[in-house]
């Protein structure tokens, strides 16, 4: 996406419409990368439920993976995960 | 037609006091602080006399002064506040987010020497410390345009395309405990000639959600200041418009600046506020003697007004500015500097500078004579000895 430039924005650092926090993309702010090892999950969708950026991508009923764009890769899926079946990659 | 008015004995405390009651905005969190603590006193008065709507809000600091100000002039309403010297200081930070998140909010400010060591008189360190805040500055030299100016500003700080915070000073115990019939216009005139705010994003207005305050950072950030040297520089353009409108109701010819017996002077002072007043009664006693002296009053120092000062003072053989504060650069102090910068490259005019007045030392007719008649010598052998000069101050 590319940046807008002074007179396109709203004043004052000010976000003026509901929901488009989406459209900011975070994982670049990424050092460590969560990665599951698919055969050992349960399905428990313990890792969707403490997720700070609601970035585990989840279908019908079932973690399907991780929304790189926006994971931050602040590690609580690894820690959380009661089959210790997420790593945390470089 | 000339509007309605009375006139009444009020110090320039009150003056700013009697503009809020008119204005009558919808919050006032105030902290007292000596020399303004007449203002909270006397408008906490009005709200608790019932003759205002206002709530007020009495807070433990100023820095929550200022934060609850600005909270609430986000909210949507008409917010307003009063400080001096170390209130101002303990405000810092909140200075910069109020005009950052650009909330038109109107601070009547007393200003008053910074500590230390302390003191309580006037000098203007407190608001020239706030330079760079981004806030537009007024300064004013007596009660009466304390009065004028409060109520203008509001028209100012809520102008659309401006939408920046305003503060309206006045020099501390000389302005704000001085006595002076003052000119109060008729409440409903007034209340009809500032109009309804109509907030831009109010932050109560759910149907409209908008958010304040969220993180800046490299990508961003910039754009925002840039956007906010834009509306000092529209400030600029809209203001003499938007002075007009009250010049016409004040009888009144209020602008950037004011000149006195400039048009045919050789040698002039370039002042702010209350010392203005004493410079006139100085000039009119040179004239006598055929000198041929002027000053230029300076009421907006942001936006500074550049261009006018280049042209009035384009005829001068010499020039002093006279600032009530230092800056510590060893160059002068903060009028000077910019009046300086501002003459630069566009006439060649030795420009000298006087630090006086601080801490409250009082600046006499005397002094002033002496600065003309320094200025006289350097008009006339166009040398200038001392740059920066200290009038007033004990070898």
């Amino acid at each position: 996406m590319k940046n807008k430039g002074w007179k396109e924005i709203p004043i004052g650092g000010l976000i003026v419409k509901a929901g488009n926090a989406e459209e900011y993309k975070t994982g670049d702010w990424r050092t460590f990368k969560p990665v599951r090892d698919e055969s050992k999950c349960s399905q428990c969708l313990l890792c969707w439920v403490y997720c700070p950026d609601s970035s585990i991508k989840v279908k019908d009923g079932k973690m399907v993976g991780f929304d790189y764009d926006h994971c931050k890769g602040c590690g609580i899926c690894a820690k959380i995960c009661p089959k210790k079946c997420i790593k945390m990659e470089k | 037609m000339e509007n309605k008015y009375k006139i009444i004995p009020l110090t320039g405390d009150q003056a700013a006091a009697e503009a809020m009651r008119q204005i009558n905005p919808d919050i006032v969190a105030a902290y007292p602080i000596t020399p303004q603590t007449e203002i909270v006193m006397t408008f906490a008065q009005f709200v608790a006399d019932g003759i205002v709507d206002t709530e007020m809000i009495q807070v433990e600091s100023e820095h929550s002064a200022m934060s609850t100000t600005l909270g609430a002039c986000a909210a949507g309403v008409r917010a307003m506040t009063a400080t001096s010297s170390q209130g101002l200081a303990l405000m810092w930070e909140v200075l910069y987010i109020a005009s950052g998140y650009r909330l038109p909010i109107v601070m009547p400010v007393v200003n008053r020497a910074l500590s230390g060591p302390i003191n309580i008189h006037c000098d203007h360190s407190d608001t020239m410390g706030a330079r760079d805040s981004g806030w537009l500055h007024i300064y004013c030299e007596n009660a009466q345009e304390v009065y004028e100016m409060t109520i203008a500003a509001i028209k100012i700080a809520e102008h659309p395309e401006i939408l920046l915070p305003v503060m309206v000073c006045q020099d501390g115990f000389i302005t704000s405990h001085a006595t002076e019939g003052v000119k109060i216009f008729d409440d409903a005139d007034i209340k009809k000639l500032i109009g309804e705010y109509k907030p831009k994003y109010p932050l109560l207005d759910i149907k409209n959600p908008v958010s304040y305050g969220p993180l800046d950072l490299q990508d961003y950030y910039f754009e925002h200041k840039r956007q906010q040297s834009e509306a000092v520089k529209i400030a600029k353009e809209k203001i003499p418009g938007i002075l007009s409108e009250f010049n016409k109701f004040f009888g009144k010819d209020y602008g950037y600046i004011e000149t006195y017996r400039l048009e045919d002077a050789e040698i002039a002072i370039i002042a702010m506020s209350s010392t203005c007043g004493t410079a006139r009664s100085v000039i009119d006693e040179l004239h006598k003697n055929n000198i041929k002296a002027g000053m230029l009053k300076i009421r907006f120092f942001r936006p500074f007004p550049a261009e006018e000062i280049v042209n009035a003072c384009r005829n001068l053989r010499a020039i002093a500015v006279l600032d009530r504060a230092e800056s510590f650069s060893n160059q002068g102090g903060p009028l000077f500097a910019e009046v300086r910068a501002a003459l630069y490259n566009n006439v060649s005019i030795p420009v000298v500078n006087y630090i006086y007045g601080l801490g409250g030392r009082d600046i006499y007719t005397e002094d002033i004579k002496s600065i003309f008649s320094e200025v006289k010598e350097i008009a006339s052998t166009g040398k200038v000895k001392n740059l920066v000069n200290y009038q007033g101050v004990r070898e």
